[in-house]
C-alpha cells in the first residue's frame, strides 16, 4: 500500500521525533556517566578523576541498602496491593448494579490527584495521630494512643498513599479487559455446571493474564521513581528510596559525582524492568 | 426464584461497591470539606462536620498567600504547550509510522558489527583525544562532546530500525528513570553552565533554564512524546488504508490527502490524547520540586509548600489542594474510558 514517495516522506515525518528522543536518551546518560567518574561538588568544582570511587562511596553509603530495600518493599507491597485489589475491584465492577458510573467514577478518581495534593492530604488530615481521621477512627473504638502513621510506620505510610493512587489504575485497566471478555464463554460455562469459582479460575484469570503483566510491568516503571509522596511528607529519612537518595546527594551533599553515580545505578534497574515490557509490548504488536 | 436471587446478589454488590467507591473518594471529599471550614474547624472535623459553619474565607486567604493564580497561569502553560509541541512532533511520527511503515532495516547489521561499531567510535575517540594529551577533567565540553561523539553510532542504529523496532525504541525512552537523568538536566539548565562553562565562542552567561518554561515545556513534553505517539499510533492504526487508498487514487495530494481525509477521522484519537498528556503534566511532580521555585513553578509545586507547617493551615491546604486538583479531575472523569490506551502503550484496549 505504501507508495515509495509516502515511504520517503514518512521518514522525514518520523525524524524530528526520533531525534529529540535520542537526545532526550543518549545525551543526558552521556553526560551522567562522564560525571561518575569526576571528582565533582558543587561548592568547590570539579576535582579531577575519582574512577569508580563514586560508586564505591554511593554503595557503602548507609542510606544506600536502607533506601534499596525500601525501593522494593514499596514496589512489592504496592504492586501487590493494587493487582490483587485492582482484580476484585474489576470484578465487582463488572457486575450490574445501580449506579455503575458514578462508582467507577469514585474509585478511578484518586488516580487523577496530583502526588503533591495526596502526600499531604494523608498525612495531615487522614493520618496526623491527634487530629487525623485514623486517629478519630481508633479512639472511637477506645484506643489510648492513636498510632503516630509517619513517625512509627513511615513506609507503611508511604505505600498506603501510593496504593490509593494506583490501585484505581489497576482497577481500571484490568476492568476495561474484562469487558472485552466474551460473554458467551460465561453461558457456555453456566451451561456446563461451571461455578464461579471455576469460570474465575479457568476463564476469567487466563484472559487477565496479559493485562496483569502489563500492570505490574508499567507500575513498576512508576513505583521505581515514586518522588514527591517521599520528599513532601518528609519522610525520606527513614523510608528514602533510590530516587530520593539521588536527590539528596545533589540537594543536601551537593555532590554532582556521587549523585551521577546513584542516578546511573537507579538506570540499570529500571531496564532490567522495561526490557521484559518492551517484549511484552513488542509481542502484541505482531498479534 | 431464579430472579429473587439475582436481585438480591444485584443488592449485595451495589452496597458492596458504593461502600468501596465511596471509601476510595473519601479522601478527596473530606478535602473539599475541610476546604470549606474555618481553620480551628477543620482540627476537630471528624467530630462534627456537620454542625460547624461553612466559609469561603479559605481560597482567599490562598490566593492571598501563595499567589493562586501565577502558579495555576504557570500550570496551564506548561500543560497546553508541552501537549501542543508534543502533537507537532508525534502527529507526523504516528501518521508516518502508522501508513508508512518501514519493513527492513536500512542498515542490516548484525548486532556483533553494530557493537564494533559503537566500541570502535569511542575507542578511537578516547585515543584521540588521549594523544592530543587534552585534560578531559578540566574541559568538560571536551568530554560532553566526545560523550556524544560515541553515542552517534547508537542514533545511527536507532534511526535505521525498521517501524515495530522504533516504536519499542521510542517506548524505552519513557523507562528513563528521572534520577538517572536528573544529574544532567540539572547541570545543563543551571545558570553556571557546570558543562558548557568552557565554552568560549559562545556567550552563555545569561543561560538558566531553571524554573523557566524555556526549560520545563520541551523536558515535559519529551517524559510525554512517547506515550503521546503510542496513544496517536494506535488510534491511527485503526483508521482502514483503504480510504487513503481511495483517496489517492482519487488524485488527492498528501497534504490534501492529510487534512480533508485523516484529520477529520483522526480527531477524537487526537482529543484524548490531548487530554492524558494534560493529565500527566498537571500532576507531574518530580522535576516541577526538583527544578522550579517561583517563576515558572506549577500547582504542584505550590502545594508543597504546604509541606512545613506554620500555625493550623489545614483549611488553607485543603483549599489548595481543591483548587489543584478540581479542573484535572473533571477532565480525568471524562476521559477515563480513553485513558486506558494510552496508560497501556495499547497493550489493553
Amino acid at each position: 500500500m505504501a507508495t515509495s514517495h509516502s515511504q520517503s516522506l514518512g521518514k522525514w515525518a518520523l525524524a524530528p521525533s526520533l531525534a529529540v528522543l535520542a537526545g532526550w536518551a543518549f545525551v543526558p546518560l552521556a553526560i551522567a556517566i562522564y560525571f561518575s567518574f569526576l571528582r565533582y561538588n558543587l561548592q568547590n568544582d570539579n576535582t579531577g578523576w575519582m574512577g569508580l570511587s563514586n560508586f564505591y562511596y554511593f554503595f557503602s553509603d548507609p542510606y544506600f541498602l536502607k533506601d534499596l530495600i525500601n525501593t522494593i518493599l514499596l514496589v512489592f507491597f504496592t504492586l501487590v496491593i493494587s493487582v490483587v485489589g485492582g482484580v476484585f475491584l474489576a470484578l465487582l465492577l463488572d457486575q450490574p448494579f445501580w449506579g455503575r458510573g458514578i462508582v467507577r467514577i469514585l474509585m478511578i478518581s484518586p488516580f487523577f490527584i496530583m502526588p503533591t495534593v495526596s502526600s499531604l492530604v494523608w498525612k495531615n488530615l487522614i493520618m496526623h495521630p491527634v487530629f487525623g481521621l485514623f486517629a478519630a477512627i481508633q479512639k472511637f473504638f477506645g484506643a489510648e494512643q492513636p498510632l503516630d502513621w509517619f513517625a512509627s510506620v513511615p513506609l507503611l505510610s508511604v505505600i498506603i498513599i501510593v496504593s490509593w493512587q494506583w490501585l484505581p489504575y489497576a482497577t481500571l485497566i484490568l476492568l476495561t479487559a474484562l469487558q472485552s471478555l466474551d460473554e458467551e464463554q460465561k453461558d457456555a460455562s453456566e451451561m456446563d455446571g461451571a461455578g464461579a469459582i471455576a469460570y474465575f479460575r479457568y476463564i476469567v484469570l487466563p484472559h487477565l493474564s496479559r493485562p496483569i503483566t502489563v500492570v505490574i510491568l508499567i507500575e513498576t516503571i512508576f513505583l521505581l521513581n515514586i518522588f514527591a509522596e517521599i520528599k513532601v511528607t518528609s519522610a525520606g529519612g527513614f523510608a528514602g528510596n533510590l530516587t530520593y537518595l539521588v536527590f539528596s546527594q545533589l540537594n543536601d551533599a551537593n555532590d554532582i559525582g556521587e549523585a551521577a553515580a546513584g542516578g546511573l545505578i537507579a538506570v540499570v534497574l529500571a531496564n532490567l524492568v522495561s526490557y521484559f515490557l518492551v517484549r511484552i509490548v513488542g509481542k502484541n504488536l505482531e498479534a | 426464584m431464579a430472579r429473587k436471587q439475582s436481585t438480591n446478589k444485584k443488592i449485595i454488590v451495589t452496597i458492596l461497591a458504593w461502600a468501596i467507591g465511596l471509601a476510595m473518594f473519601f479522601p478527596i471529599f473530606w478535602t473539599a470539606v475541610a476546604a470549606f471550614k474555618t481553620e480551628s474547624d477543620a482540627y476537630t472535623l471528624p467530630q462534627n462536620w456537620l454542625s460547624t459553619p461553612w466559609t469561603l474565607e479559605n481560597f482567599g486567604i490562598v490566593q492571598d498567600r501563595s499567589n493562586y493564580g501565577l502558579y495555576i497561569r504557570n500550570t496551564i502553560i506548561i500543560a497546553l504547550l508541552s501537549t501542543l509541541l508534543g502533537l507537532a512532533f508525534a502527529i507526523p511520527a504516528a501518521w508516518s509510522m502508522a501508513f508508512a511503515p518501514v519493513q527492513k532495516p536500512s542498515i542490516a547489521w548484525s548486532g556483533k558489527r553494530w557493537l564494533a561499531t559503537i566500541f570502535g567510535t569511542a575507542f578511537i575517540v578516547g585515543l584521540v583525544l588521549y594523544a592530543m594529551n587534552w585534560d578531559l577533567t578540566n574541559h568538560a565540553v571536551i568530554g560532553f562532546v566526545a560523550l556524544v561523539i560515541v553515542t552517534l553510532p547508537v542514533t545511527l542504529w536507532v534511526f535505521s530500525r525498521n517501524t515495530t523496532d522504533a516504536l519499542l525504541w521510542m517506548l524505552s525512552t519513557k523507562m528513563m528513570p528521572p534520577a538517572g537523568a536528573l544529574i544532567p538536566i540539572y547541570l545543563i539548565f543551571n545558570r553556571n553552565g557546570l558543562v558548557f562553562k568552557d565554552w568560549g565562542w559562545v556567550d552563555l552567561t545569561e543561560w538558566n533554564l531553571i524554573d523557566s518554561f524555556w526549560g520545563m515545556v520541551p523536558l515535559m513534553m519529551l517524559l510525554n512524546l512517547p506515550i503521546i505517539i503510542w496513544m496517536l499510533y494506535t488510534y491511527f492504526k485503526e483508521i482502514p488504508g483503504e480510504i487513503l487508498e481511495a483517496s489517492r487514487m482519487d488524485g488527492a495530494s498528501v497534504w490534501n490527502e492529510l487534512t480533508k481525509v485523516l484529520m477529520p477521522m483522526a480527531v477524537p484519537g487526537i482529543v484524548s490524547t490531548c487530554l492524558l498528556n494534560l493529565i500527566l503534566a498537571w500532576n507531574e511532580a518530580f522535576w516541577t520540586l526538583n527544578l522550579t521555585n517561583k517563576y515558572a513553578a506549577p500547582l504542584s509545586f505550590m502545594i508543597s509548600e504546604y509541606s512545613s507547617p506554620e500555625g493550623q493551615f489545614w483549611a488553607k491546604l485543603s483549599a489548595a489542594s481543591l483548587m489543584a486538583i478540581v479542573p484535572i479531575l473533571i477532565v480525568g472523569w471524562f476521559s477515563q474510558r480513553q485513558l486506558v490506551r494510552g496508560l497501556t502503550f495499547g497493550a489493553v484496549k
